[in-house]
């Protein structure tokens, strides 16, 4: 790990100021995601800002119904918290189905939603990788890529964003609050947050430099039975092959968010239009542009078969 | 034409300007942290920071990157906590922190200013076992011994995140509170990796002091 500097933000604002003026710097939170990549040094800040002081941990109901998740509640605490489970229970089980109960506890919603690919040619800091060394080219592409995704890759990148919980966000037209360096605010739908990788998958959202979350609202409860299926190599404790989330109204008709098979959560709305016509109609669409590799070609039909057995579990 | 004075006077150049460039490269950083909009070269890349470890006050002088576990290990000499993997996959160097187990490795020391921090060490001691220390001896929850201390610091957090309702990712309803079960157990354990496959044993015990807690 290369040598840093240190400092505890005061509040929201200092914080993105303080990053905007100091070269090398880097937030740190939960630093479950960061201290794994600095001990690797694929990530060398030179300066970390401490913003666990500030005061963003609490779950506040919003004006309309909803729910603001301050960017600090651990992964936990917002899985274990008692509106969650009532109103977004597909929230709750995303946020479960990750990781494990120790790195939960100081996993962060904000950081969750940031956290880097788990591509082993990002980790491998011997091969090239255009996510870590831009322009160095893309080792998974020919390489080993039974983890990587089907839709949504490059020519340069076909690396899978890895969260669960942001399956859910997606799924729940979650908005990303944030605060710039200049002060100023603004709301990202998530839809708008994460980025695909194009010709700069080193860039991954769509956050200015310097600009800090402070909170992820949800709107007013939907209803319907929510749940979320996720295949994994093991039964607990490992990355998701694909994870489906979904939110099935008692006329059939619903929400669909696929996890592990691209560099976002991946949503279509025109799919999930077709839920009242089964798994087999929704994956058509939302996997048309699927361009999978010869070792993650399973993919594409696993999808469609986890979508199948969800839609049955949601009839009772 | 060769002339030889000019090779003397070239070696005599070749040392002035060999000294030059050492100077330039030794000012070199300095200059650039100057040109820095603020210095992070005037912050120390070391800090103190006060713990409380096992009830007692500890106040250390660390750099920046020394981990919670190798503040503890390295620093306080409490070499119970284990260091696997280093990077959260293995759950070797689980303490409890402020009542909340987390993975010491992937945490640094400077981030717990203030912060209460229970080790094995702090759960029992050879002549009075913590009762989950016991029942670990008792089943043979353990072979190499490895990842105990973590698992143990681990065991004790997860009964008490049962006993407060949390829910996990096999608890079927997720507005119940949560019961304890072997599954329970299985999962919630599951980022405490045992090697030597210690598991059924491992469940045996915590089984064993979850009933007794009732």
């Amino acid at each position: 790990m290369k040598a840093f500097t240190y400092e505890r933000a005061t509040s929201p604002a200092a914080a993105s100021a303080a990053m905007a003026s100091t070269q090398g710097a880097k937030f740190i939170a939960g630093g479950t995601n960061l201290l794994d990549l600095m001990k690797l040094e694929i990530e060398a800040p030179t300066h970390l800002i401490d913003v666990n002081d500030l005061g963003l941990d609490t779950i506040e109901e919003t004006p309309d119904g909803g729910l603001r998740i301050g960017a600090l509640v651990r992964n936990s605490d917002l899985a274990a918290d008692a509106r969650v489970r009532r109103d977004y229970g597909l929230l709750a089980r995303a946020l479960l189905a990750g990781a494990s109960g120790q790195l939960r506890n100081k996993a962060t919603t904000a950081g969750n939603l940031l956290q880097r690919t788990r591509c082993p040619y990002f980790y491998d800091t011997n091969q090239p990788c255009n996510k870590r060394k831009p322009g160095s080219g893309c080792s998974a592409i020919g390489g080993f890529s039974r983890q990587h995704a089907v839709v949504g890759v490059s020519d340069a990148c076909i690396a899978t964003h890895p969260s669960d919980m942001a399956i859910a966000m997606r799924a729940l037209d979650a908005v990303v609050e944030t605060v710039r360096p200049d002060g100023t605010t603004r709301a990202i739908p998530i839809a708008d947050f994460h980025r695909l990788p194009g010709d700069t998958p080193h860039i991954e959202t769509t956050l200015d430099a310097g600009e800090l979350i402070t909170a992820v609202t949800l709107p007013a409860p939907v209803g319907g039975t929510h749940i979320y299926r996720k295949v994994r190599d093991r039964a607990s404790y490992a990355f998701a092959l694909i994870s489906v989330g979904a939110i099935v109204q008692p006329d059939g008709s619903g929400r669909v968010a696929v996890g592990g098979i691209a560099h976002k959560p991946w949503r279509v709305e025109a799919a999930e239009a077709k839920l009242q016509q089964g798994a087999h109609a929704v994956s058509q669409t939302l996997l048309a542009d699927a361009s999978p590799t010869h070792e993650n070609a399973f993919k594409v039909t696993l999808v469609e078969r986890t979508l199948a057995a969800v839609l049955n579990e949601a009839k009772g | 034409m060769h002339c030889p004075g000019h090779l003397e006077l070239s070696r005599r150049d070749l040392l002035i300007a060999t000294a030059a460039t050492s100077v330039a490269i030794s000012a070199a950083p300095s200059l650039a942290h100057a040109q820095n909009q603020t210095s992070p070269a005037a912050r120390p890349a070391s800090s103190t920071v006060n713990l409380t470890v096992n009830g007692s006050p500890r106040s250390l002088d660390l750099d920046n990157r020394t981990t919670l576990l190798d503040a503890l290990r390295e620093h306080l000499h409490l070499t119970g906590t284990k260091k696997g993997c280093d990077h959260g996959q293995c759950g070797a160097c689980t303490v409890i922190v402020e009542g909340r187990r987390i993975n010491s490795c992937l945490s640094l020391a400077v981030m717990h200013e203030g912060d209460e921090i229970t080790t094995i060490e702090g759960l029992g001691t050879p002549e009075d076992l913590h009762p989950m220390q016991a029942a670990f001896v008792k089943h043979d929850g353990f072979q190499c011994g490895y990842c105990t201390p973590g698992q143990i610091c681990s065991a004790v957090a997860v009964l008490a995140e049962i006993k407060s309702g949390m829910p996990s990712h096999v608890s079927a309803d997720l507005t119940a509170a949560a019961e304890f079960s072997e599954m329970e157990v299985r999962e919630r354990m599951s980022g405490n990796i045992c090697r030597c496959g210690a598991y059924p044993n491992i469940v045996e015990a915590i089984t064993e002091v979850a009933g007794r807690q009732g």
